[in-house]
């Protein structure tokens, strides 16, 4: 077994904190901004949640996603971890990764969050060019984030990422080849680099269908080509579709998530994967707080992955990684498939050394659309599960 | 059986729009025939779409009970035409069943191309034609205009003219006066052997092919055998009966009778529109003049988008062939789109009708390729082959001629807009021929035209020069030789049938530009390099390329975006299967229909 695959049997959890201080024009998580005077019920209310999920045993990781985690105060943080720690339990050595803006991070933040027991934390960098980060609605500069990072580095905490997002349509070759730099000279432990995305219902839609500029596909494509060469050369390597580290420094959360492994999560519009169903948490922050005060759990909706649909989904998240998948029918379907055959044909996918591999990850959503696609070969038999996998 | 002196049968000569179903809906009003609780709008357009379009396509029917002001009862017999040029085979039939035509022209509007022509249709079938301006409550209605082009036309004094308003009814009354007064009563000899016309036929899922006729000579009992003089098939006349719109049978219709006849015939085919019935055993020795086989004018490919739908518009196609025996159909198989069949229509609107008749009432999916039209190629040896289809044009060496059918346009437009509108017959390599004035505003220019030019957006060109004033009309005027070429499309290589066509020698080079352009811009961004070539045998004339596509991926893919972008993949997946594959080539179903597209950038 790959050793990316051995996330399959890991435990984690996610913990959903909706607070910013400002929302960002391109964003489209379940965000508020201007709601700090609800961190406290909503905290209880995360903390409800956790009690009323089923114990787990250990958790390998556990994750403090956005929002921006690093917003609201770390003794809040403390008592969600310190309730995962006495309902499932915190395993030895598990990753606790936090979500942070550069802003929020000064020595003495760092120093707290190091103490409740954060280990990771990931810096929503974005960009080293002031222009591009007024752009993105940012509300730090360059000079903070080299200083976060320091800060990080100085509380001991032992693994860092700086997130960036290229293809703002005023940012240029230039201003990119100097963010990459400026990352690497940070000298973080993992760098996700993303393509600006117009997502739906955003202020930045609205702008672009109001005629403001789009990103540029090909010009992502060239500056993706930017970061993947500029990081390689800098001693990260690429382990899925916008992210690079240093080695041994995977977010062993999302390789949970990329490995089909199972994970809790908690708060509005959190996603879980938990004994083959993907369920979700209600989105509206309102709706969350009520549903848990009235003493339920605040599932959205649920859809059980079984049957073919397993190996579908094993393909469909574990292709985004660069080890791929292992082999298997699904697999072996994919490269039989027409489609297949000419994804083989246009480099964008191989075989190799026993497991599929997308050798072009810019493309890698046409592999994804051919995944989906795929029906279960004739005589293809349910593989048996175990009643009790954990 | 009404008395033959009684009877007044008739057509309504109107352009779309001029107002010809609403004055039907007020004659059924007036007469009794529907009463005011059922009357809904234009009782006699049945088809969803003649409703929705405001056109009729087939002919109607209905017989109306009349009594004048001193009291004096007759039958009117209404038989509704088509409008449109497509259909002018089947006006004529309609016309020839009656003995006078309504002549209605819209108040503002005033004489129009298809009119015109329909006028000379009637007046050539010998018939009394009554003109009325109609629409006089118009804000914008210039009656006195109006009755000057018509007097330019048919001659007669200008106040003779009924000025009628169908919507308020204002007029109507008088009309029918006149109705009753010119239309001369049927001449038919009421004792002579039977001679009924077929002006009409549909199919009924229940009672088989259901006839409309006219009876000129002699009388036709229910129950009579009877012979078709185009075929000569005997039939029984298992029913028979008049509309008053609801059928109502009867025992006999007599000498100038309208009616319908049932034989239980299942197919369309066997007894045409045109023919004539006769006594199986006391025949007539010549049939009633005027029956000739529809001819289809314009050809297209018709391909389900999903293969697995060939058998179902097959089907579909049959149930269309049999109410409309002008639409002709053989399979044609395409590398491009796969198997369909080519389709022979009467026209452009008949095209687009049977198109969407399809789509709607069966279901499909289809690709039309582009419309064609049938070229005479004379072989090396004198032999002469007709080709409806680009593919089957051979190559330049293997052939001694080619040449296209021609048709004689009649355009209509006020007089302002001639120069713009001879120019545009100029580019379309037509022949100026005679211009008269109808009124110090308005000119009829007669120009000889390739009928394949008409199909490609000449209409549409013709209507936004003249901002929709200019109106056209034309007939077929034979086949002249032509320099003509076949250009090919290729993507990656492989010819696309579908986007062949056969243009003339000096615009191929702009055809071919026009479709690499499109094409390019049509077809998304692959995997690979596309190549778009157009060419002329072996010749290039015209390329562009569709690069290959660099980033198609979603930047983030964690935890709580695996169900979220799974669906949005999947929703981009059923996309695709509106695709087809050409080659390794996708060419989404809407390039098809686009690339295909006549219109002004032309």
């Amino acid at each position: 077994m790959s050793p990316v695959d051995a996330h399959l049997d890991a435990r984690s959890a996610y913990v959903h904190i909706p607070f910013c201080s400002s929302v960002c024009p391109y964003c489209d998580f379940a965000v508020v901004a201007g709601a700090d005077h609800m961190i406290d019920r909503y905290a209880d209310a995360v903390i409800s949640e956790i009690g009323m999920s089923q114990p787990w045993g250990p958790l390998n990781s556990v994750y403090f996603g956005g929002g921006t985690p690093s917003h609201v105060p770390p003794s809040v943080l403390g008592r969600i971890l310190t309730t995962l720690q006495d309902h499932h339990g915190i395993g030895a050595g598990a990753e606790v990764s936090l979500e942070a803006n550069p802003e929020d991070f000064s020595e003495a933040r760092a120093g707290e969050l190091s103490q409740i027991g954060f280990n990771r934390v990931s810096f929503g960098a974005q960009s080293f060019d002031r222009a591009v980060l007024e752009a993105l609605g940012r509300r730090h500069g360059p000079e903070q984030i080299m200083a976060s990072v320091a800060a990080a580095r100085g509380a001991a905490i032992g693994s860092i990422s700086v997130d960036l997002i290229f293809g703002t349509p005023l940012e240029t070759d230039q201003s990119w080849a100097h963010s990459l730099l400026s990352a690497i000279e940070a000298s973080p432990d993992h760098v996700s680099c993303y393509a600006l995305t117009v997502e739906p219902g955003t202020p930045l839609n609205r702008a672009v269908i109001a005629g403001a500029a789009a990103p540029d596909p090909d010009v992502q494509a060239d500056r993706y080509e930017m970061a993947q060469a500029s990081l390689e050369a800098a001693g990260y390597h690429r382990y899925e579709v916008s992210n690079w580290c240093r080695p041994g420094h995977e977010c062993r959360y999302n390789l949970t998530v990329w490995a089909q492994g199972q994970y809790e999560a908690y708060g509005n519009g959190a996603h879980r994967f938990r004994d083959g169903v993907r369920s979700r948490n209600v989105r509206r922050l309102d709706a969350y707080l009520s549903e848990v005060a009235a003493g339920r759990r605040p599932i959205a909706g649920a859809e059980p992955v079984t049957g073919w649909d397993t190996e579908i989904d094993r393909l469909f998240v574990g292709l985004r990684r660069s080890a791929g998948v292992s082999d298997g029918p699904g697999v072996q379907s994919l490269v039989g498939s027409a489609e297949g055959k000419l994804l083989q044909e246009a480099g964008v996918i191989e075989m190799s050394g026993g497991r599929l591999v997308v050798r072009r990850p810019l493309l890698t959503d046409e592999v994804h659309r051919a995944v989906l696609g795929l029906e279960a070969p004739i005589g293809w038999v349910e593989p048996p599960t175990p009643d009790n996998v954990w | 059986m009404t008395t033959q002196a009684r009877i007044r049968n008739f057509s309504i000569i109107a352009h779309i729009d001029h107002g010809k179903s609403t004055l039907a809906d007020r004659l059924l009003e007036r007469t009794g025939a529907v009463s005011e609780r059922d009357m809904r709008e234009q009782v006699l357009d049945t088809m969803d779409l003649e409703r929705e379009r405001g056109i009729t396509i087939k002919a109607q029917t209905v017989r109306l009970r009349h009594v004048d002001e001193a009291g004096e009862e007759y039958v009117l017999n209404l038989i509704d035409t088509p409008g449109h040029v497509d259909f002018s085979y089947e006006v004529s039939r309609s016309l020839a069943a009656c003995e006078g035509a309504l002549l209605l022209i819209d108040a503002a509007q005033g004489v129009q191309a298809q009119t015109l022509a329909n006028a000379h249709l009637a007046i050539d079938a010998g018939l009394e034609v009554i003109p009325a301006i109609n629409k006089i409550d118009l804000v914008a209605a210039d009656p006195e205009r109006v009755a000057g082009e018509i007097v330019n036309i048919l001659g007669g004094a200008p106040d003779d003219i009924v000025r009628i308003s169908a919507k308020t009814g204002a007029g109507v009354d008088e009309l029918l006066r006149r109705l009753v007064e010119q239309v001369p009563a049927p001449a038919g000899d009421p004792n002579a052997p039977l001679r009924a016309l077929v002006f009409d036929s549909y199919y009924d899922s229940y009672r088989g092919v259901v006839c409309y006729i006219r009876v000129v000579d002699g009388r036709l009992p229910t129950g009579q055998r009877i012979r078709s003089m185009a075929t000569g098939e005997i039939h029984d006349a298992n029913e028979i009966g008049v509309l008053t719109p609801a059928a109502e049978s009867v025992s006999n219709l007599g000498a100038g009778e309208v009616g319908y006849l049932i034989t239980g015939v299942k197919e369309i085919d066997r007894i045409k529109v045109g023919d004539t019935l006769t006594d199986s055993i006391r025949s007539a020795t010549e049939p009633l003049p005027g029956y000739s086989e529809p001819k289809p004018m314009v050809f297209s490919g018709l391909f389900p988008t999903d293969g697995d739908d060939f058998e179902r518009l097959r089907e579909a196609l049959e149930k269309l062939r049999l109410n409309d025996a002008s639409l002709v159909y053989e399979p044609e198989s395409s590398r491009a789109l796969g198997f369909g069949f080519r389709c022979g229509f009467l026209g452009l609107l008949h095209m687009e009708i049977v198109r969407e008749r399809l789509e709607r009432e069966y279901d499909l999916d289809l690709v039309a390729t582009a419309p064609s039209v049938a070229y005479r190629v004379t072989m090396p040896g004198g032999s002469v082959k007709e080709i409806k289809s680009p593919q089957d044009l051979p190559d330049s060496g293997a052939l001694s001629g080619v040449a296209e059918p021609y048709v004689r346009t009649m355009i209509l437009s006020p007089t302002e807009f001639v120069g713009p509108i001879m120019e545009l017959v100029t580019n379309h390599r037509g022949e100026i021929g005679n211009m008269s004035y109808l009124g110090p505003e308005r000119v009829e220019l007669d120009c000889d035209i390739p009928l394949a030019e008409i199909v490609f957006g000449f209409f549409d060109q013709l209507k936004s020069r003249t901002r929709g004033y200019a109106s056209l009309d034309y007939e077929p005027a034979g086949y002249r030789e032509a320099d003509l070429v076949k250009v090919d499309i290729l993507l990656n290589g492989l010819p696309v049938d579908a986007f062949s066509a056969i243009v003339h020698k000096d615009k191929a080079q702009e055809y071919g530009k026009m479709m690499t352009g499109r094409l390019r811009s049509l077809i998304p961004r692959q995997l690979f390099d596309v190549p778009i070539q157009a060419a002329i045998g072996g010749r290039m004339i015209s390329r562009e390329t569709v690069k290959a596509k660099r980033k198609d991926v979603i930047a983030k893919c964690y935890g709580g975006d695996v169900t979220r972008k799974k669906k949005l993949l999947q929703k981009q997946k059923e996309g695709k299967k509106r695709m087809k594959m050409v080659g390794s080539v996708e060419v989404p179903q809407e390039a098809f229909v686009a690339a295909l597209r006549v219109d002004d950038d032309q």
